[in-house]
């Protein structure tokens, strides 16, 4: 019988452990003190003002490009927003087209037509191999010394100006009608979820498997068609105009934006790829040739079969990759794109409050980073093995 | 190349290192420190013809780096026992503050923000200058107010990006900057065709035009000035005896050129009969005494750099490389704006 007594004990592992643990946490929290208050103490004596009141006064410089309306006499804190917005934009960006882009090469390197998996080995080798400041460094250069300036912008396609200043399309005029085709949209993604949860109860019931892709996509597809015609039909876009010194109106994005967006995901993309080329083949020769036996296509061997085991040695290194992609996107600052670091190092300059600034930056960057680890890590649980 | 990335971890880790680990005690005074090393630590530009820029024989040249050899001479007597740590604009105040370098001299504006919140002193005016625009000849812009709608390459951590936005806003012009981390890829922006226009201090326009451009004809600098930029030295508060010991070595640079003394005729000069030369050069009444100095402080800074109007010239004068007139920087007596108080 066991007392609780009897446990405690200076001889019980358990607790020699407990005071080992003890003893740690106090030794760092005594560290992280001594940084902090010295930090203070230091900045105090010197005369150096601190603290983060300075967020509420007028920021006094504008921003090249912004998600939304920014004016030079809006506070600081908004100024940061608008660094944030423009790192989570290339950081979004970048993460899509990466895992796009990577998969199709990872693929590639396994293909058996000898073309296609040298140029994809040849990608990875390239690309993984130089330092992404250089990349990033050179299509910048390369976007501004090809593309034509503002005034002689190219115009390859009605509405489309292809110049230094960036690219101009044409956007969609906002109406109502776009509410009606969204609340379509979101009703059609409801019918396509049901759709899958039936079709699935169907397969698991009487082994019958129904197509669960296309299906779903056209009930999507056709929600917000019936929505678009339901609003009227809108079609007005707006669009870019060429003026003196550029060109204004409809969408545009900056060389800037284009060159970090490019650089991240060609970089990204080649360890992607690698990776993506190592989850398939980690899947034993012998799992094909069983679907095979059992009489599966190969396109349904590779959805079935391969893809489930493979994601689960991919998703974890892809996890990486993605914080990766993220954290890279503070060399943006080198092209000249605002993201959050450029901000910051405005704002440093004009207030003197480096600590502030830096601790900042990694905060949000630590928040970034934390939150994505989250996501893909309960989308790899999700698709961890289902013991039954 | 030297990468932007390694220089903004550098400046981060210097920003928060120096804030972090540097303990407050300082080891007695600044110029204590200095004598004992027998070197002046001189934070400067990493890269600006005229000012701060290494020659090809690595060599330091420029009028901000003359100033530093002037301090060395004038505490060190020797104009080459300086310690040169290039700083970007991020690295600078922070550099200064932590007590890596002695004295800034780093083409930096005087603002009462830094002069009241850094923690550092401003010490005298090295140079009048102003900020302006250059812009490619073709497009036919001739003064800055046409400029609307124009996107504008900047370089960040200055005062200009405050400058550009106050100003266009003051004429209701709206335009878009475009706003780089370092030097080099700003300017290559800009002369690549990226912006219409190109801001920063004149002087630096200058210099621009004449290093980094193809053909430097092809580019036109505008005739608005849209800001008072006075550059010069800074250091450490809390040492008020160093404080006055830079101070006064540009203002005897500058005496000594309202009273003709150069560095080739400094050493008959010291047998005037003039007072004002003779409590210069410290053959009456012993100044240097007052400043923690010797007598000679003075003669030893003029002679081994020169008088400021020869530091002006031989940088960024008529003469030299850069063509900049004299203007705001002539003396007060001949239509300028230096003017040192008198040393006596």
């Amino acid at each position: 019988m066991h007392s609780k007594k009897r446990d405690w004990s200076w001889r019980s592992r358990a607790t020699r452990g407990l005071i080992y643990q003890a003893v740690a946490v106090a030794a760092i929290a005594a560290v992280v003190w001594f940084l902090a208050h010295n930090t203070l103490e230091n900045m105090r004596v010197r005369g150096i003002q601190s603290g983060f009141g300075f967020f509420t006064q007028p920021a006094g410089f504008d921003i090249g490009e912004s998600a939304f309306a920014f004016d030079s006499s809006d506070p600081y804190w908004k100024a940061f927003l608008v660094g944030l917005s423009n790192t989570l934009r290339a950081a979004v960006v970048g993460v899509v087209l990466t895992t796009i882009l990577g998969t199709l090469i990872g693929i590639g390197r396994l293909s058996r037509n000898f073309l296609v998996r040298s140029l994809c080995t040849g990608y990875v080798e390239l690309f993984r191999n130089i330092p992404v400041l250089l990349q990033l460094l050179m299509w910048y250069f390369v976007l501004n010394e090809w593309l034509p300036p503002v005034s002689e912008a190219l115009h390859p396609l009605p509405g489309i100006f292809l110049s230094k200043s960036g690219m101009s399309f044409p956007v969609p005029e906002w109406e109502q009608g776009h509410l009606v085709t969204l609340a379509g949209l979101v009703v059609g993604l409801a019918g396509a979820w049901f759709y899958r949860r039936r079709a699935g109860a169907a397969f698991e019931r009487t082994g019958d498997a129904r197509p669960m892709v296309w299906p779903a996509l056209a009930i999507a597809a056709i929600g917000a068609l019936l929505g678009w015609l339901v609003g009227g039909a809108p079609t007005a876009l707006e669009f870019p105009v060429r003026n003196d010194l550029n060109v204004s109106g409809g969408g545009a994005v900056t060389p800037e934006f284009l060159a970090v967006t490019i650089g991240l995901t060609v970089y990204t993309a080649s360890f992607v790829a690698e990776i993506v080329r190592s989850g398939i083949q980690s899947v034993p020769w012998g799992q094909t040739e069983a679907a095979g036996a059992l009489g599966l296509s190969r396109g349904q061997a590779l959805k079935l079969v391969l893809l489930p085991q493979a994601l689960r040695v991919i998703i974890p290194p892809l996890t990486n990759q993605y914080l990766n992609l993220t954290k890279n996107s503070s060399l943006a600052v080198a092209v000249g794109y605002p993201d959050l670091v450029s901000i910051s190092n405005t704002t440093l300059n004009q207030t003197g409050r480096a600590v502030e600034c830096i601790a900042v930056i990694m905060a949000v960057y630590l928040t970034l980073s934390l939150v994505t680890a989250g996501l893909m890590n309960w989308y790899n649980a999700r698709s961890a093995i289902r013991e039954r | 190349m030297r990468t932007p990335a390694l220089k903004f971890f550098a400046a981060s880790s210097l920003v928060m290192g120096g804030a972090l680990f540097a303990t407050h005690a300082h080891a007695g005074k600044t110029l204590d420190a200095i004598k004992q090393r027998d070197q002046v630590v001189c934070g400067v530009n990493t890269g600006l013809a005229g000012f701060s820029a290494a020659d090809s024989q690595g060599n330091w040249v420029g009028l901000d780096v003359d100033i530093c050899k002037a301090i060395a001479a004038t505490v060190l007597g020797d104009a080459k026992k300086v310690k040169w740590v290039p700083l970007n604009a991020q690295q600078r105040f922070t550099a200064l503050q932590s007590g890596e370098v002695d004295v800034l001299s780093r083409n930096t504006t005087f603002t009462l923000t830094r002069d009241a919140s850094l923690g550092l002193f401003i010490t005298a005016v090295t140079y009048y200058d102003g900020q302006g625009f250059i812009v490619a000849k073709k497009s036919k812009i001739t003064s800055a107010k046409q400029l609307k709608n124009a996107e504008v390459c900047v370089q960040s951590g200055t005062t200009t990006e405050k400058n550009l936005t106050d100003y266009f806003k003051s004429i209701n012009v709206k335009i878009k900057p475009v706003v780089f981390e370092g030097f080099e890829a700003s300017v290559k922006a800009f002369f690549s065709g990226r912006c219409q226009a190109y801001t920063t201090d004149a002087s630096g326009l200058a210099s621009i035009r004449n290093k980094e451009a193809q053909k430097p004809d092809d580019y036109v600098i505008l005739p608005e000035l849209i800001s008072k930029e006075p550059l010069g030295p800074m250091v450490r508060r809390g040492d008020d005896e160093w404080y006055t010991i830079v101070k006064w070595t540009i203002y005897a640079l500058l005496e000594a050129e309202e009273y003709g003394i150069t560095q080739a005729n400094v050493d008959q000069m010291k047998a005037s009969q003039d007072p004002p030369v003779q409590r210069i050069l410290g053959t009456s009444e012993d100044t240097g005494k007052l400043l923690g100095l010797d007598k000679e402080w003075a003669f030893r800074a003029v002679k081994q750099v020169g008088n400021y109007g020869e530091i002006f010239e031989r940088n960024v004068g008529p003469t030299s490389a850069l063509k900049l007139p004299r203007g705001l920087n002539n003396l007060w007596n001949k239509g300028g704006l230096q003017y040192a108080p008198p040393i006596r």
